[in-house]
């Protein structure tokens, strides 16, 4: 219980930061709609265009709508650990009984709010945009955001224990480290168009499966139980390692006193 | 005794910040850490505080061993540096709303409602910290550390960047809180004055190591000063 009230101290926080500024909040949402309008047009032009698009409208503006949950739940984990990098706030925090797992287990909260609030206004405004409701996948689509929040939280956690470790000067790899993933995750197109070689790359990720999923759903030859159990299983696998990449550097930074001296 | 340390060392690969000490702190007592810049002062309260991990030794904080159990004793405990901030976006009264749920506080809104009359902060709970003054800032952090009642309270330069009569009255503060709760104090501080109002033991460091431990009054009888200061400067510049 007293995990509980620390984990939601924690959200707090961060709710606190996001209602004192709607700019803030604006923002989250921003760059999700704007991908979304823009490959609604690109979805408008391909489907005069190619036979591929045209039997599947909503395949593109599908796998941008599920690419940003994946980003924005990285972002999610890494900007507001970030915050308290900026605040210099860390050593307030870890003088409190709060423990790292708690603080983990927060970000992960804050992180699933913020991806909710930056996907949902995209995904709503497709409706009257474009005539597309990615609601329309149904059950498949839970699974769908579950696995990608969960490689993003797991992403995220990796990052945030390296800019720990690094300093704020590491940072932007909160902005380029998910486009290392995008080639390989087969977002807008399948992985067999990827070459032989880099096709077991690809299904070591777990975005790469849930896109596959997605694709098939889409395409109307139905849920693929493989793709989502290799999702879920992988998913296990890298969020064992960006937990543990994080406390492990947790630890480093109580060695090397990080925690009081973290900060810009 | 309220903290125990024995042979506490923290090297940063050749250079040793901290060099084998070992000291005890009765419960209620008030002690300052006083030594000049690079004496350890710092490292040693971080590392009672379990921020930092000593390189060797043992410390125990209210019979708790702080290197394997210290979330049984956190809680117990608190502590205010101006070295680290709150998060600056937040206003005072959400800053102590999170610290308040992150101490287990009972009665929050009470609670803070009487720590910030008492600061002399209630006027600014709506204030984002980051739009504070040092001064109002560090009686925003003086209020943080008192949120928990602490049975131990570390501070490191506890009235660094306020006026004399706002220091002043955080002295009185923090005597008073001793005074009611039977607190242990243990801080690390540069202002004299303060030391000798507050704490019944100065224990000095200088390159890592206590090179003298007793009353202010005895410490300046020993060295053949008038004051504390005059001892300081002793200290600090016999190298």
């Amino acid at each position: 219980m007293a995990s509980l009230i620390r984990i939601y101290a924690m959200v707090l926080r961060h709710i606190y930061l996001l209602r004192g500024s709607w700019p803030r909040v604006l923002e989250l949402a921003y760059w999700p709609v704007m991908q979304m309008i823009l490959w609604g047009f690109i979805t408008q032009f391909f489907m005069g265009h190619s036979e591929w698009v045209a039997q599947a409208a909503g395949l593109l503006l599908a796998a941008v709508l599920l690419w940003d949950v994946l980003f924005r739940a990285q972002l999610g984990v890494t900007l507001p650990f970030f915050e308290e990098l900026y605040s210099r706030n860390l050593g307030h925090l870890f003088v409190s009984p709060l423990r790292p797992w708690e603080l983990i287990v927060s970000l992960l909260g804050i992180s699933t709010v913020r991806t909710l609030i930056g996907v949902v206004p995209a995904a709503l405004l497709a409706i009257p945009l474009y005539h597309y409701s990615i609601f329309t996948l149904g059950l498949p689509l839970i699974a769908f955001f579950t696995q990608l929040l969960v490689t993003g939280w797991a992403l995220g956690l990796m990052v945030s224990g390296l800019v720990l470790r690094f300093g704020l000067g590491a940072q932007s790899l909160a902005w380029v480290a998910i486009f290392a993933l995008a080639p390989v995750s087969g977002i807008y197109y399948p992985i067999d168009t990827l070459p032989n070689w880099l096709q077991p790359v690809a299904l070591a990720l777990p975005s790469a499966h849930v896109f596959e999923g997605m694709r098939a759903v889409v395409l109307d030859e139905g849920f693929h139980a493989g793709h989502f159990f290799a999702a879920l299983a992988l998913n296990l696998v890298y969020m064992v390692l960006g937990a543990a990449l994080f406390m492990s550097v947790f630890g480093i930074a109580r060695r090397r006193g990080l925690l009081l001296h973290s900060g810009e | 005794m309220a903290i125990q340390v024995a042979d506490l060392t923290k090297r940063f690969g050749k250079a040793v910040a901290v060099d084998g000490i070992s000291f005890s702190i009765a419960d209620g007592s008030a002690t300052a850490l006083l030594g000049p810049n690079g004496a350890g002062k710092t490292t040693t309260l971080a590392m009672l505080l379990g921020l930092m991990t000593p390189s060797s030794g043992s410390i125990r904080v209210l019979g708790t061993d702080m290197l394997r159990q210290r979330y049984q004793v956190l809680g117990r405990m608190n502590y205010a540096s101006p070295y680290i901030d709150l998060p600056q976006r937040l206003t005072v009264r959400e800053n102590l709303n999170v610290y308040g749920r992150l101490y287990g506080v009972k009665n929050l809104r009470t609670r803070i409602k009487t720590l910030t009359e008492e600061l002399d902060l209630d006027r600014f709970m709506e204030r984002p910290y980051r739009e504070m003054s040092a001064g109002q800032r560090t009686r925003v952090a003086l209020a943080k550390a008192l949120l928990n009642e602490p049975e131990v309270l570390l501070l490191d330069e506890p009235t660094a960047s306020l006026d004399p009569d706002t220091a002043d009255r955080i002295r009185g503060l923090l005597e008073a809180y001793r005074g009611r709760t039977g607190a242990t104090l243990l801080l690390a501080s540069h202002n004299m004055p303060e030391v000798e109002r507050l704490c019944d033991r100065v224990m000095m460091l200088r390159s890592g190591r206590i090179v003298d431990d007793g009353t202010p009054e005895d410490l300046a009888r020993r060295y053949g000063r008038r004051n504390l200061e005059e001892v300081f400067l002793d200290v600090a510049r016999r190298a």
